[in-house]
């Protein structure tokens, strides 16, 4: 079986981030691993230990994320590929899913999986894009999974409750927290990570697509209402001044 | 012609608050470009929705009749009407159902898509879409080159605005397809409660609250002002609460007009999941807790009584 597991790296959520005018100023930025993809890497791994064959994650961006690469490794993965863009228009997710697609069409993979979302866009695009550019299934939102031969069984979540839905490989899944817990690396494979060699793949190697979305600018975020602790005698005290304000002051109840 | 479609989202066979929402926002798009606004609506008698969102600016109501939701066929049927109708700009629901078809949407209309857009804005005859990134810690603005645009709107975002369109009927019947994925089973028994990604106002809980037998007290407060109860990873992690409830960076991200945040700290992970409320409640016994300083109005006490009083202020003015 083959996987392919898609390995965003992203700012630290403690990380501060300082606003330029069209990209954020990555001086000082700790990146990570996106949580949503820990539990991508592992349920690829996981598969692998089953089914047999090789989980290859994949990270799209410039050299470092090299760094996420070699945890993917450390954790398990048997091949690394970046897919190296330096210039990236950010969040651009179909230009995004186009080379993932084509990457994952050229090694035939039965498997894609990655996060339900990444924590700088929140987008939710990525993987089922990929799924679509492929013609094949996919399963967002996955809270179990199981493959055994080519039939797949999924419990996913769904608004108000979860599904389980039945189809067959090759598949996509996006990776809801609850699908597992993610090992964590030890530090033989951390030594031995990092003497494993990264492939590279260029756009042009991938189809050389184009972007669709042009950067704006970005900006800080828009000034909080400001707040006030409330002084109250008593409970009931603090319950009326709250009723007040969020009534005739906020004006939203 | 600069024309926008909008594509709405039923539960239980009623019309979401989203679809009015992008309706609204749709004909304030279209108003700038000069173009119309078609909303589309799938499922079945769904035509009896047309004038409520006539209401709030579309000028026609396409419908498709079709059973459940499945992400590939309703990628179908959206597609469908959008080669058919050809419009500029498409604004789908960023919800669990819009996250799970709107990708394969863009893919097959060749189209550029934002998602998570909280801001719709007309500059040079393109939308600029404004969205948080980075947990909300900056915004960002984009425009989508391709000849059609999609965007998903996050809930809550969009002002539902009365504005008169025609609401004219149309029926169409663009081909579905089929699907790879069966649904075997559903399991929807929090269906009726209020939705969290998409509530006006939350209750949420954390740590503070101590146990799992103590929702009660959150729960008859969010009851009596129709809010989704929410809780912190803290809480979700205890196994006092299941995931689905879990507001943050590994849980749902919300935007409520109003969230209540009792006994949270407020850990990073929190603010970064309900940091864009409009207004944020905070009720908390340390006063030094993160939480308050994003807190429009916060209250240094303990929550078991201040809860339950604020609970029976509420039941005297809202009866």
């Amino acid at each position: 079986m083959k996987i392919i597991v898609l390995v965003k790296q992203v700012p630290d959520t403690e990380t501060n981030i300082k606003v330029g005018d069209k990209s954020i100023n990555e001086a000082g930025i700790k990146w990570i691993i996106s949580p949503y993809d820990e539990f991508a890497i592992e349920e690829g791994l996981r598969l692998r230990e089953k089914n047999g064959g090789e989980v290859i994650a994949v990270s799209l961006g410039p050299d470092r994320v090299q760094e996420s690469l070699r945890q993917a490794y450390a954790m398990g993965a048997d091949r690394a590929v970046q897919i190296k863009v330096d210039n990236y228009v950010p969040f651009d997710t179909t230009l995004t899913s186009e080379l993932i697609a084509n990457f994952a069409k050229s090694e035939n993979a039965d498997v894609i999986i990655g996060g339900r979302q990444s924590i700088d866009s929140d987008s939710s695009q990525v993987v089922v894009q990929v799924a679509e550019a492929l013609g094949i299934a996919h399963i967002a939102f996955a809270v179990s999974l199981e493959i055994s031969g080519t039939a797949v069984k999924s419990t996913k979540e769904v608004e108000g409750g979860t599904q389980v839905v039945e189809t067959s490989l090759p598949v996509a899944i996006t990776a809801q927290k609850g699908l597992n817990e993610p090992r964590y690396p030890n530090l033989k494979g951390l030594m031995a990570a990092k003497k494993k060699p990264i492939e590279t793949k260029t756009p042009a190697d991938l189809g050389n697509p184009t972007s669709k979305i042009e950067v704006v600018g970005l900006e800080p975020p828009p000034p909080r209402i400001p707040g006030r602790k409330l002084e109250a005698a008593d409970a009931k005290g603090f319950a009326e001044q709250l009723v007040k304000a969020l009534r005739e002051e906020a004006k939203v109840i | 012609m600069s024309n926008v479609l909008i594509v709405g989202e039923l539960k239980n066979g009623e019309l979401k608050k989203i679809s009015k929402e992008i309706t609204s926002a749709g004909r304030k798009i279209a108003d700038a470009l000069g173009g119309k606004v078609t909303a589309l609506l799938i499922g079945s008698g769904v035509e009896k929705f047309a004038g409520d969102l006539g209401a709030v600016g579309a000028d026609s109501v396409v419908t498709v009749n079709a059973g459940d939701f499945n992400a590939e066929t309703w990628a179908n049927l959206v597609a469908g009407v959008i080669k058919d109708k050809n419009p500029s700009v498409v604004l789908l629901p960023h919800t669990s159902q819009g996250k799970d078809y709107s990708p394969r949407v863009a893919v097959k209309a060749g189209a550029g898509i934002i998602a998570d857009v909280v801001g719709l804005s007309v500059d040079g005859g393109k939308v600029v879409a404004k969205k948080p990134i980075y947990s909300g810690k900056a915004y960002g603005n984009f425009k989508v080159t391709s000849p059609v645009a999609i965007f998903t709107v996050r809930p809550n975002s969009q002002e539902v605005v009365q504005k008169a369109g025609a609401g004219a009927v149309e029926a169409a019947s663009p081909a579905a397809g089929d699907a790879k994925v069966k649904i075997v089973s559903s399991d929807l028994s929090g269906g009726n409660k209020v939705q969290l990604a998409e509530a006006s106002i939350i209750v949420s809980g954390g740590r503070g609250i101590k146990g799992p037998e103590n929702w009660p007290v959150l729960q008859a407060l969010a009851d009596i002002l129709g809010a989704a109860l929410g809780a912190s990873r803290a809480a979700v992690d205890a196994g006092w609460i299941p995931h689905s409830h879990q507001v943050g960076q590994t849980g749902k991200t919300v935007s409520p007009n109003c969230y209540i945040a009792c006994g949270i700290s407020g850990a990073i992970q929190h603010l970064a999941g309900m940091g864009s409320s409009k207004y944020i409640v905070a009720i908390n016994k340390d006063g030094d807790a993160p939480i308050f300083k994003v807190a429009t109005y916060g209250v240094v006490g303990d929550l078991f009584e201040v809860v339950p009083a604020l609970t029976d202020e509420f039941k005297k003015v809202l009866g």
